[in-house]
C-alpha cells in the first residue's frame, strides 16, 4: 500500500470517530413506469424534438429509403459491423458506407483522420429513456467503438422501439457497465455565451433519430 | 384558551403596537393573553452570529421565564423567531451540555405559533373580514419572511389572511420569495451586499404602486421600511398583525405623524 | 498544509485555490460596482432558477429522489474507506491505476509525472472543478506543459486571462461582444471579421480545438461520479469536448475528490436525475460518458484516476459540516442565492463560489487561513440554497454552525487573519452587551425604560441616519425608526399588571385542534383568491 494511500484511509477512519451509523437509502422514487408504450414513445419523440434532434418514424420495410435520404446522394458513411445491412441504402458511386472494425488496434478501423473525413455515421443503439429524452450506446456491434459517433459531424442513429423505456432506472437496469456506455440526448449544445443555446459544438452537430417498428 | 404572548426583542423595544395587535386579535377571538415578564429573545441574534455560549444562556432565558407560566400555547408576531425556538434552541441547549433545557426547549417550541399558523391551524380562522371584522381599506403588497416561509413552512398563509382583509386591494410583488437583504447581522457584516438586496426589494415594492408593504417579521420590516424610508418614498411598513388588528370602528393610520414607519405610537 | 486540532481528531486542511485572500464584505463592495457583471449575472442566475423550477415542477419523486440521493451521500461517508478500497480494486482489475494524493501539490506532482512519461507537452482538459482547486494549468505551465481547455466557458476564461466566475458557465461574467474580441485576438488563423453571434463564436471554438482534439496524446479530467461496486467512472457534458477527451488519447488522467464515490449502479440512477435538473435546467444534459477501465481498442489505453484528499477528510470530521461533501456540483445554491447573484463568484475567492463555496472553502482549506473565516458570515441565512439542493445539504445550519467556530477561534487565538480586531472587539462588546439584556426580562425592562432618552438623537425628522462603528453599514442604506416612547413590557405592566402565573387545570389539547383544522388553509387560499385573485401580479 502506497503511503498516501495509507494516510488517506487513516485520516478517513480518525475522522469517522463518532462512527456514523446513517439508516439504509429509502428509494420511493420512480423505479417502473405506469404509461403504456405509446404514451412513452410520445414522450421521447417530444423530447427528442425539444432537444433539436430530428425524429424520423420507419418500419423495416421504410428505414433504407430514409436512411438514402438522410445521407444525401453524395456520401461517405461509416457503419459498425453488426449493423442490419436491410436498414442501408444500396451503395452508389457517390454513395457509401465504410465499415469499421470496431477495435482501432485491428485491421479495418478507422484512423481519426479518416473519421473527421467521413460524412456521417449509422448505428442502432440499446436503450432509450423516454422521460429524459436520452439515447444510450454500450458499445454492442451494432454501435461501435465510441470514436465513430463522435468524430462525424452527422450521427443517424436507429431506435428500435423494444429499447424505449420510461425512466431512468429503467435505461439504468439495461446497460451494461463492463462496457463504456455514452448517453446521448440531443446533438452536442452549448449555453455558455450569454445562456443562449448554440446547436453543435464538437460531437456531431446534426442528430437523426429513426424510431423504428 | 391561555395564550402565552412573546413578542419578540425586537417589537417589544421598537414597535409595541405588533405586540398591542397581536393581543387584540387574540382577545377578539376570547382568548386570555399573558405576557411572562421574563421573556427576553428567542437568541437567533446570538446564534446566527456564532456566539453559541451566549445564546444558550438567553435560551435558558426564553425557557425558564416560560416555564414559570401556566398557558396552553405560545404565540408570536414572528416567523423567524417561531422557527428559532424550534429549530435551534434546542441545538444551542445540546452544544451547552443542558439536556434539560433542550427538551423543555422543544416541549416549548412545540406549543409555541407564528401569528397566521395560530389563527387557521389551532382556530380554524379561514377569512380575517368575517372572522376576525377585520378591515383596512389601501393598496397593500406584502413580504413573505424567508424564515417563515422555508424554516417553519407558512406556505401562504400570512398573505391569505392578510387578502381576505375588508377593504384591501392587494396586488403580489415580483421575486415574492427574494430574501430583503435583512439577514440579522448580515446587514451590516455584509452591508454593501445586503443594501443592494433591500434596493431591490424595495424597487419591486414600488411597481407595485400599493401604499403599504405588509409582512409577518418586524426585522424585515424595519429593513424594508428603513430603505424606502431613505429614499424618500411615501410607501409605509406595517406589520400583518395591525391590520387584520384594524377594525371599521378603529382602522388603523399608517400616515403623517404617527406613521408606523417611524415607529413607536 | 495547517493542521488544527478541532475537537476530536487532528484534521489536515488543504492547498490550492481554496482560500479567501481578502474579507468577503470588502470583495463584494469592488464587485457590486461592476454594472456589467451584476447585469449578467442576474440574468444568468435568474433564467437558470426559472428552467431549473420548470424541469423539477415536471417529476413528482422529486422530493423522494432528493431523500435518496441524501441518504446515499451520506453512506457514502460513513464508509468512504471502503468505497474507496472497492472502487481501486474493481477499476485496477479492468486495467486502469490508481493514485492516491494528501493535497493538491501531491496531486499536481503525480499528473505531471504521469504527462512527462508520455513525452508531450500539451495536453487537452475538460472542465474540471478538481484540477482548478489544485491549480493544475499554472502548475503545468510553470513546469513546461499546456493545459488546453476544451469547454468552451473555459476556453474564454483561459484565452481572455481570467477568472471563472460561476462553475457552471465560468464565462457568464463576459458578454458576445468582449468573448469576440477575445478570440479575434487569441485564435490564430480565426476569420479577422468574426462575428459576435454565439453560433459563430462556437464555430470558431469547434475550429481551433478540433486539431487538437485529433493530435493531441494526453487529456486531464475531472470526474462526476465513481462507481466502486464496479469501478465505473462518468462525466456528464454538453459540448462533447468531454467525449473527445475521454475517448481519442492514448493516456486519461482523472482527478477524483475522494467523496466522489457512489456504491452501485443503483444509486447511480439517482443522481442521474439530480444532477442535470438541478444544475443546467435541462431534463438530460447531451452527453453522459462512462468507462469502467480500459476497454481494448476503444478509447484510452493508459487510464490514470488521481484519488485526491486536499481537506475533504478535515470536512469530514465535523459532524454537522461533513454534509458539505455531499455536493454534486450543480451549482443550483449559486443560482437561487442573493447574495451570489449580487456579489458575484469572483468575491467568495475560492474554486468554490456561493453558498457551498462559503461552506466547503472554510473546511477544505482552514477557517483559520486567509479571511476564511469571513465566508460563512456571505449570508442573510434565506435558505434558498438548501431548498434547491438536490441532496439536501443543509447549508444554512453549516453556516451558523461555521460562525459559530470563527467565534470560538478568534476567542482562542485573539486576532487571526480572518477579521480586523477592532470590528470584533465591537461585535463581541454588542453581542455582550445584547446577552446582559437577553438573559434577564427585568433588566430589559429597565433598559428600554430608556427609549426615550434615545429619541433624543432621531430629531425631527423622526429617525437615524446616521450610526458610528460597525453598524454603520445599516445606516449606510437605510433609516431606523424613531424608537418608541416605552417598550411593550412596560405599557403591559403599566396598564395590566400582573397576572397569575399559575392556574392549574388540563392543558387545550393543541395537535386534536390541528388535526380538525387539516382543511383550514386550503379553505383559507381558496377565500383569498375570491376576495383578492392575484391577477395584478407586477412584472
Amino acid at each position: 500500500m502506497s503511503e498516501a494511500k495509507e494516510e488517506i484511509l487513516g485520516r478517513i477512519r480518525a475522522s469517522l470517530w463518532d462512527h456514523p451509523q446513517p439508516a439504509e437509502p429509502i428509494r420511493n422514487y420512480r423505479r417502473v413506469s405506469d404509461k403504456s408504450q405509446e404514451e412513452i414513445i410520445e414522450i421521447l419523440v417530444d423530447r427528442l424534438i425539444d432537444y433539436k434532434a430530428n425524429v424520423y418514424h420507419e418500419t423495416a420495410e421504410t428505414i433504407a429509403d430514409r436512411v438514402a435520404e438522410l445521407l444525401g446522394s453524395s456520401s461517405r458513411y461509416v457503419v459498425p459491423t453488426g449493423i442490419k445491412q436491410e436498414w442501408l441504402p444500396e451503395d452508389t458511386a457517390t454513395r457509401a458506407r465504410v465499415v469499421d472494425s470496431g477495435n482501432a488496434d485491428k485491421p479495418g478501423a478507422l484512423s481519426l483522420r479518416e473519421l473527421d473525413a467521413v460524412d456521417a455515421v449509422v448505428t442502432s443503439s440499446t436503450v432509450s429513456c423516454a422521460e429524459t429524452g436520452t439515447i444510450a450506446l454500450n458499445s454492442s456491434d451494432q454501435e461501435g467503438r465510441r470514436a465513430i459517433t463522435l468524430v462525424p459531424d452527422h450521427h443517424i442513429c436507429v431506435v428500435p422501439v423494444e429499447t424505449i423505456v420510461d425512466l431512468i432506472p429503467e435505461t439504468v437496469a439495461r446497460l451494461d457497465f463492463a462496457k463504456p456506455v455514452t448517453w446521448i440526448s440531443g446533438p452536442s449544445a452549448t449555453s455558455d455565451i450569454e445562456l443562449i443555446r448554440v446547436e453543435g459544438v464538437h460531437g456531431p452537430r446534426t442528430l437523426d433519430v429513426i424510431i423504428l417498428k | 384558551m391561555r395564550v402565552a404572548l412573546f413578542s419578540t426583542c425586537i417589537v417589544d423595544a421598537m414597535y409595541p403596537r405588533v405586540a398591542q395587535a397581536t393581543v387584540e386579535i387574540l382577545e377578539r377571538l376570547g382568548h386570555e393573553v399573558v405576557f411572562p415578564q421574563g421573556q427576553t429573545c428567542c437568541s437567533q441574534m446570538h446564534a446566527n452570529s456564532g456566539y453559541f455560549d451566549d445564546a444558550y444562556q438567553v435560551v435558558k432565558t426564553h425557557v425558564q421565564a416560560f416555564e414559570e407560566w401556566d398557558f396552553d400555547a405560545i404565540v408570536a408576531p414572528s416567523g423567524s423567531c417561531v422557527a428559532s425556538l424550534g429549530h435551534q434552541q434546542p441545538m444551542l441547549a445540546e452544544r451547552a451540555g443542558d439536556s434539560a433545557i433542550a427538551k423543555s426547549a422543544a416541549d416549548l417550541a412545540a406549543r409555541s405559533f407564528e401569528l397566521s399558523q395560530f389563527l387557521i391551524d389551532v382556530c380554524g380562522i379561514t377569512n380575517a373580514a368575517e372572522q376576525l371584522g377585520s378591515y383596512f381599506p389601501g393598496s397593500v403588497t406584502y413580504h413573505s419572511s424567508c424564515h417563515g416561509m422555508r424554516l417553519l413552512g407558512l406556505g401562504s398563509r400570512q398573505e391569505d389572511l392578510i387578502r381576505t382583509v375588508e377593504g384591501l386591494e392587494y396586488t403580489r410583488i415580483e421575486g415574492l420569495d427574494q430574501c430583503c437583504g435583512f439577514g440579522g447581522t448580515f446587514s451590516f457584516k455584509n452591508a454593501d451586499t445586503s443594501g443592494a438586496m433591500v434596493a431591490d426589494k424595495v424597487a419591486n415594492i414600488e411597481k407595485t404602486g400599493a401604499s403599504v408593504c405588509t409582512g409577518g417579521d418586524a426585522s424585515c420590516l424595519m429593513n424594508i421600511g428603513g430603505a424606502l424610508s431613505r429614499k424618500g418614498s411615501p410607501v409605509q411598513t406595517v406589520h400583518f398583525a395591525e391590520i387584520l388588528a384594524s377594525t371599521k370602528e378603529k382602522p388603523l393610520q399608517v400616515s403623517g405623524p404617527v406613521s408606523i414607519t417611524a415607529g413607536g405610537k | 498544509m495547517s493542521t488544527t486540532a478541532l475537537g476530536m481528531p487532528t484534521v489536515r486542511h488543504g492547498v490550492g485555490n481554496i482560500f479567501e485572500f481578502e474579507p468577503f464584505p470588502e470583495y463584494a463592495e469592488k464587485e457590486l460596482k461592476n454594472e456589467q457583471l451584476r447585469a449578467n449575472l442576474g440574468f444568468a442566475t435568474h433564467k437558470i432558477r426559472d428552467k431549473r423550477a420548470a424541469v423539477i415542477n415536471e417529476l413528482p419523486d422529486w422530493q423522494d429522489l432528493r431523500t435518496a440521493g441524501s441518504m446515499i451521500k451520506q453512506k457514502v461517508m460513513a464508509n468512504l474507506d471502503t468505497y474507496l478500497q472497492e472502487f481501486e480494486k474493481n477499476f485496477t482489475a479492468k486495467g486502469g491505476h490508481v493514485h492516491w494524493a494528501r493535497d493538491a501539490n501531491e496531486a499536481n506532482e503525480i499528473a505531471l509525472r504521469l504527462i512527462r512519461e508520455q513525452g508531450v507537452t500539451e495536453v487537452n482538459k475538460i472542465k474540471s472543478m478538481a484540477t482548478a482547486e489544485t491549480g493544475l494549468n499554472e502548475f503545468l505551465e510553470e513546469h513546461g506543459i499546456s493545459a488546453i481547455e476544451t469547454d468552451l466557458a473555459e476556453e474564454i476564461v483561459q484565452l481572455g486571462e481570467d477568472r471563472p466566475s460561476h462553475i457552471l458557465v465560468p464565462a457568464i461574467h463576459r458578454n458576445r461582444t468582449e468573448i469576440r474580441d477575445i478570440f479575434r485576438k487569441k485564435i490564430e488563423g480565426v476569420n479577422p471579421d468574426l462575428s459576435d453571434d454565439p453560433a459563430e463564436l462556437a464555430e470558431a471554438s469547434r475550429f481551433r480545438l478540433r486539431e487538437k482534439f485529433l493530435t493531441n496524446k494526453v487529456a486531464i479530467s475531472g470526474v462526476n461520479f465513481g462507481i466502486a461496486e464496479t469501478g465505473t467512472m462518468t462525466i456528464v457534458e454538453s459540448e462533447g469536448n468531454g467525449r473527445m477527451c475521454l475517448t481519442l488519447p492514448e493516456t486519461l488522467i482523472t482527478f477524483m475528490g475522494i467523496e466522489k464515490i457512489l456504491p452501485t449502479t443503483q444509486d447511480y440512477e439517482v443522481f442521474l436525475q439530480l444532477l442535470p435538473r438541478s444544475s443546467t435546467g435541462e431534463r438530460m444534459n447531451p452527453y453522459t460518458s462512462m468507462w469502467t477501465g480500459v476497454t481494448p481498442g476503444d478509447g484510452p489505453q493508459n487510464l490514470h484516476v488521481i484519488l485526491m484528499d486536499n481537506g475533504r477528510t478535515a470536512a469530514l470530521a465535523d459532524q454537522v459540516g461533513r454534509q458539505a461533501l455531499h455536493c454534486i456540483r450543480c451549482s443550483a445554491c449559486m443560482n437561487v442565492c442573493p447574495v451570489y447573484e449580487r456579489a458575484g463568484g469572483h468575491a467568495y475567492g475560492s474554486t468554490y463560489p456561493g453558498p457551498i463555496g462559503a461552506i466547503l472553502t472554510p473546511q477544505l482549506g482552514g477557517i483559520e487561513e486567509q479571511y476564511n473565516s469571513t465566508l460563512p458570515f456571505a449570508s442573510s441565512l434565506c435558505g434558498a440554497c438548501y431548498e434547491a439542493c438536490p441532496v439536501k445539504i443543509n447549508i444554512p445550519d453549516v453556516l451558523v454552525h461555521l460562525r459559530g467556530k470563527a467565534v470560538d477561534l478568534e476567542k482562542a487565538q485573539g486576532e487571526f487573519e480572518g477579521g480586523k480586531k477592532d470590528r470584533h472587539i465591537q461585535m463581541d462588546a454588542m453581542m455582550f452587551g445584547a446577552k446582559t439584556l437577553f438573559t434577564s426580562g427585568k433588566l430589559l425592562s429597565l433598559a428600554t425604560r430608556g427609549l426615550p432618552a434615545s429619541r433624543l438623537i432621531t430629531g425631527r425628522s423622526h429617525k437615524i441616519s446616521k450610526l458610528p462603528g460597525i453598524v454603520g453599514g445599516w445606516t449606510d442604506y437605510r433609516d431606523i425608526p424613531e424608537p418608541p416612547k416605552s417598550s411593550f413590557r412596560n405599557d403591559w405592566k403599566k396598564e395590566r399588571g400582573e397576572a397569575p402565573k399559575r392556574v392549574g387545570g388540563e392543558r387545550v389539547d393543541l395537535q386534536a385542534l390541528i388535526a380538525a383544522n387539516q382543511g383550514k388553509l386550503a379553505e383559507a387560499h381558496a377565500k383569498a383568491e375570491a376576495a383578492n385573485p392575484i391577477v395584478k401580479e407586477a412584472k
